[in-house]
Order: structure tokens, then C-alpha cells, then sequence
């Protein structure tokens, strides 16, 4: 019941952050540079066309009226028409939204993997040969741009190895069916869909961008994880533990990794801003066709009302992980729940 | 330099006269940080010089030796143009340094006005410049730099400002907290007695005390507003060719992969390492120096 509770209450306080995100969004638009409405009309465009586009966007109106009007279009789902793709942008952008999210869902789930057995080892042993080598993965992984990292593992994987596929999507069509899209999520469509074949396929185009994202990913959190498991390590409770003879193990996985949970949860949404940011990169260097790849052309095409509902949906998806970590967080730790 | 740290009204206070004998005994003990300080003096030499001792023009092609591989001629090999890798690489360090500095100076000034204001006054202050930083950070920071570069305009100075506009939280959050912590210290509240006004505390008495920690965050973001605004133009946005940048470079030379031409997006992609990777260490080293508390 707490849990709901709080769980309600985070949702509360999200309002204030989606709402200044609606306002940052409306007011870049209003910052496009010369006139919106010679801009939408296009370049053969007379002035009394521009003039009909001017009052059709509601540009002659207060800008606190553009506003609400804005508020209002948002409600009805309505993100304006992509000038490149002739489609509306909700829609253009809901098409290409799973293909973005398998591939940050599947970066993340590599780096907790890697990171977090990678800074505990690292924390039970400081000074070793795994310290150093975990030290020297968060620096480098801090270091290396996504998008080199990305074209320096097609170069050895796929270029000189062969061990990798073609890095052009998610799944080569013209050897495979794509599956009947029931989530969107290709990794769970083939599978739903009982043709193994493309599933493999489908991950063999995965991981290559999903470990070049990952390796990003990876460095904050195997920090945090090897000083939160330090901190814990030495804390009087684990001394304790100790004392009264608990097992190794247990007081590694049970006590000192549940007291570290919180300070990696809350790593997570500086993670979250990185992942869903250098996405963008990443699906440029593997013709990945998600929203980034989608968002990058578009500001390439000046196709302002397809950048801005990108950006409106990135900053709403960060908004709704950052809940989704704020709920394991007070899962985790009740002191949190207590919290303002 | 050394008069300077001992002289007792130093930035870097609280004041200690063998604070650079300190540094060099860090820097001694440290040799990571000691390289990349000398990393750094090279990168910034390269950024003065760069021009002047590239062996080739950033532009200069060359049709009869076009994509060809390193070589004593070419350390870096050549592009698609023929133009010399190894050149171009040196003269973007200043373009590159250029952005990133720009940026951070830019996000550096700002925060360390609104951050304050924040933390001293409290109130309304704290409050609408709380929610301002509350509603960048609601944002994916790179996606907001690609929406803000969007919306101002496809330019150079627009990638400085976008980033130095991502990374604007980072700056007031921590000016806003250390200038908090010692808004009712004793010195500040003698201050506060013997008749300074606010603005007169802040200036001379509270925000030289902050320095320390805002360099730190400087140079621990100075890497990433690197990267932030290679990422930018390696979209193609900002920079243009054939203009010399190592996002751009490594983007062009990206076309090349599927031919084996491999050096073409290598070297400008290691030189970005190479910042990132000196600005990093310097950061780490600079926290260690400057708060002993987190040393490791």
C-alpha cells in the first residue's frame, strides 16, 4: 500500500517536469529561425498562401493562446505533419518507436550485466588485477565516442572478420520474413511468430549497436557499483555480519549489494540520458530505423515538427524510466519512500 | 605561479602555502594525472600551432593520391580527396578545443551566477531556477542539444550554445549546494554583521570559496561537451565540410569502412579519445587535489 502511494505520488511530481518539457518544445518551435509560417508554406508559396498557413497554425494569435492551442493538439495525439515523410509525426514515430527501444533495452541489459558482477568483483578485491581492469574499462568506456566505437567494431567484425552481419537494420528482408508485428520488438515478434531463423538473424543485427551503446553505459554504472559495494563492504553492518559468521556469499548478494541498490538505481537516470541520447548515434552508424535515425534526417531536412515531436517523445520516455527506477528505488531502500 | 598560492587571499582557499608543492607531490604519485597533463600542453599546442606545423594544408587535395594508406609521406594516410589525414587531425584540435572550451566557459559563467543566487537567497529565486534546471534535466541531454541546434539554426556557435545549455544543471546544482553550505557560516554571517550587502558577500566573501568545486565540475565536463558536440557534427550538424573537425572527419571517413580504407575515421576518432580521455584523468586528478576527501 505504501508502494501504491508512492508510486502515485512520483507520478505527482513528474506533472511539473512533462509540463516544463511541452513548454521547452513550444518555445524551440517559436525559436525557428524567419517566419513558421513561410517556413510550413514552402518555397512556392505567395503571400496569400502564407497568410492562410499564418492563421491555419494559429501564428496570429497571443503566444499564450499558440500555447494552449498546442496543449490541445498534444491531447489529441496530434504532432503535426512530418514534411519529409508526407505521414503525420505521431505516427511516423510510433512505427519506428520499438525498433529504438529494443535496441536501448538491449544495451542496458548488456551493461548491468557486464557492470555490476564487474564492480562487486572489483570491490571485493581492491588493488587486484579485476580492480585494475574495471578501472581501466570505466575510463576508456568513458572515453570513446559512441558512434567511433560503433564504426570501429563493424570495421573488425563485419569488414575484416566476417563474424557479423551486414550492419544495414534489424533484419536483412530480402533472406528473411519480417514477422507480423504484434510488439513491435523483433527479438519477441520472430519468436511469437515460431521462425527461429529470423529470431537469430535478428539478434545477430542487435548486438553488435546494442554492445557499442552498452560499452557507454557501462562505465558510470560499474563505478557506482564498485564504490557503493566498497562503502557497504566496510560499513559496521557487514562487520557485524561477519562477526556472527554469516556466509561469504551472503553477505556479499544479500546485505551489501541490496545496501549498494540504491546509489546504482540512482546512476541509472544519468544512464537512462545517456543511452537514450547516444541512441541517436548509434542508429545512424547501423541504419538502425528508429526514432533517432528518423529524428537525425529530419533535422538534416529542417522538418521541424518531426524534430520537435522526437524530442517531445525522448524527454517523455526519460521521464517515464526515471518513474520506473524511482519505484525500484523505494523498492529497495524504504528510506526512500520517506523522502520528501 | 607559487607566489600566487601563497599569497593568503588565493581562489583556492582554504589556503595552504604548500599547496603546489602538494600538487607536484600528487602529480609525482600520480602519474596518470601527470600524463595527462602533459597531453594536455600538447593539445593545446597543437591547438596554437596546429596550422603552422601541419605538413599539408587542411584543404589542400590531391587527385593522384587519393585514399591511400599511412606512410612516411602520409602518417595518417589520405581521404577520398587526397587530402593528408595527418594534417587535418592536427588543425581540427583547435576547432575541437575551441567548442568544448567555449561551451564549458559559457555554462561556467552562467551557473556560477544563477547557481548562487539560488543557494543565498533562497525563496522564489531558488525556486524558479530549481525548476528551470529540474525541466533541462527532464531531457535526454543530447536529444535536447540536437532540438536546440535544430531550432536555432544549423551553425557552429549554436552547437557551443546547445551545449553549453545541456550542461548548464550540472553548474548550478553544484554552485547552488556549496554556496548553500556556507550561507550561514560564521565568517559569512560576520560579513553579513559588519554591514556588506548581499550581493557584496556573494561576490567577495561566499563565490571565491566555490571556485575549487566549479573548476572540478569544469574539467570533468570539459570531455564531455567534447563528445557532445563531436556527436553533434557528427550528424552533420554544425560544422560543415570541408571544414577540418574530428566528428565530421570520422563521420566522412565512416562512408569508407566497407572498403577497408580504415584510417580515415581511426585517426580522427582516436584523437577524440585522446581529449576525452586527457580531460577525464585531468578532471579525476584535479577532485583529488582539490577535495582530499574523495581520494581513493
Amino acid at each position: 500500500m505504501p508502494l501504491l502511494l508512492t508510486l502515485l505520488r512520483r507520478i505527482g511530481s513528474a506533472i511539473p517536469s512533462v509540463f516544463g518539457v511541452i513548454l521547452v518544445t513550444f518555445v524551440l518551435a517559436r525559436a525557428l529561425p524567419g517566419d513558421p509560417a513561410a517556413y510550413y508554406a514552402g518555397a512556392s508559396a505567395t503571400p496569400d498562401s502564407i497568410a492562410q498557413i499564418r492563421s491555419q497554425l494559429g501564428l496570429d494569435q497571443p503566444l499564450i493562446v499558440q500555447f494552449f492551442g498546442y496543449l490541445g493538439q498534444l491531447a489529441h495525439g496530434n504532432l503535426g505533419q512530418s514534411t519529409s515523410s508526407g505521414q503525420a509525426v505521431l505516427s511516423d514515430l510510433i512505427e519506428r518507436l520499438p525498433a529504438s527501444i529494443e535496441l536501448t533495452l538491449t544495451a542496458l541489459m548488456f551493461a548491468l550485466i557486464v557492470a555490476i558482477p564487474l564492480g562487486i568483483w572489483a570491490a571485493t578485491r581492491p588493488g587486484s588485477w579485476v580492480d585494475h581492469l574495471c578501472r581501466l574499462l570505466v575510463t576508456l568506456g568513458a572515453a570513446f565516442p559512441t558512434f567511433f566505437t560503433a564504426l570501429t567494431f563493424v570495421y573488425i567484425f563485419y569488414f575484416q572478420l566476417d563474424v557479423a552481419p551486414e550492419p544495414l537494420g534489424r533484419l536483412s528482408e530480402i533472406y528473411y520474413t519480417m514477422p507480423p508485428r504484434v510488439t513491435g520488438l523483433l527479438l519477441i515478434d520472430t519468436l511469437l511468430a515460431g521462425d527461429p531463423e529470423a529470431f537469430r538473424a535478428a539478434f545477430a543485427q542487435l548486438i553488435l549497436p546494442a554492445i557499442s551503446l552498452g560499452l557507454f553505459a557501462l562505465a558510470p554504472i560499474a563505478r557506482v557499483t564498485r564504490a557503493a559495494m566498497l562503502e557497504a563492504l566496510g560499513s559496521d553492518y557487514c562487520r557485524t555480519a561477519r562477526a556472527m559468521g554469516l556466509s561469504r556469499g551472503r553477505i556479499l548478494f544479500v546485505i551489501a549489494l541490496r545496501n549498494a541498490a540504491l546509489p546504482i538505481l540512482n546512476v541509472l537516470g544519468m544512464v537512462f540520458s545517456f543511452l537514450l541520447g547516444a541512441n541517436v548515434l548509434i542508429e545512424k552508424v547501423f541504419a538502425w530505423p528508429g526514432i533517432g535515425a528518423y529524428a537525425v534526417n529530419a533535422v538534416i531536412a529542417s522538418d521541424y515538427a518531426a524534430v520537435q515531436g522526437f524530442v517531445l517523445m525522448m524527454a517523455l520516455l526519460f521521464i517515464v524510466l526515471n518513474l520506473v527506477v524511482d519505484l525500484f528505488a523505494s523498492m529497495a531502500d524504504p528510506r526512500v519512500r520517506y523522502d520528501d | 605561479m607559487t607566489d600566487q598560492t601563497q599569497s593568503p587571499q588565493t581562489a583556492l582557499a582554504p589556503a595552504t602555502p604548500d599547496r603546489w608543492a602538494e600538487f607536484a607531490h600528487l602529480l609525482r604519485g600520480n602519474k596518470i594525472t601527470f600524463a595527462a597533463v602533459l597531453l594536455l600542453l600538447l593539445l593545446v599546442l597543437l591547438a596554437l600551432i596546429g596550422p603552422a606545423i601541419a605538413p599539408y594544408g587542411a584543404t589542400t587535395t590531391d587527385a593522384t593520391a587519393s585514399l591511400e594508406p599511412p606512410s612516411a609521406a602520409h602518417f595518417f594516410g589520405t581521404d577520398a580527396l587526397g587530402r593528408d589525414v595527418f594534417s587535418r587531425v592536427v588543425i581540427a584540435t583547435r576547432l575541437d578545443l575551441a567548442m568544448a572550451f567555449g561551451a564549458v566557459v559559457l555554462s561556467f559563467a552562467v551557473g556560477l551566477i544563477l547557481g548562487p543566487i539560488a543557494g543565498y537567497f533562497g525563496g522564489w529565486a531558488d525556486t524558479v531556477i530549481g525548476r528551470f534546471v529540474d525541466t533541462l534535466m527532464a531531457f535526454p541531454l543530447f536529444v535536447l542539444a540536437m532540438g536546440i541546434v535544430a531550432a536555432l539554426g544549423n551553425s557552429v556557435g549554436n552547437i557551443v550554445l546547445a551545449t553549453a545549455i545541456i550542461n548548464l544543471p550540472f553548474y548550478i546544482r553544484t554552485a547552488r549546494a556549496e554556496v548553500n553550505m556556507r550561507r550561514d557560516l560564521t565568517y559569512v554571517e560576520a560579513a553579513r554583521m559588519a554591514g556588506n550587502s548581499p550581493w557584496r558577500i556573494l561576490a567577495v566573501h561566499i563565490v571565491p570559496n566555490i571556485l575549487p568545486a566549479m573548476v572540478v565540475q569544469a574539467s570533468l565536463n570539459l570531455g564531455w561537451a567534447i563528445l557532445n558536440a563531436a556527436g553533434l557534427s557528427f550528424i552533420g550538424l554544425g560544422v560543415r565540410p570541408p571544414t577540418p573537425e574530428w566528428g565530421i572527419m570520422v563521420s566522412e571517413g565512416a562512408g569508407y569502412i566497407f572498403s577497408g580504407e580504415w584510417w580515415t575515421f581511426t585517426f580522427p576518432g582516436l584523437a577524440l579519445v585522446l581529449a576525452v580521455l586527457c580531460f577525464n584523468l585531468l578532471g579525476d586528478g584535479l577532485r583529488d587535489l582539490l577535495d582530499p576527501r574523495s581520494r581513493t
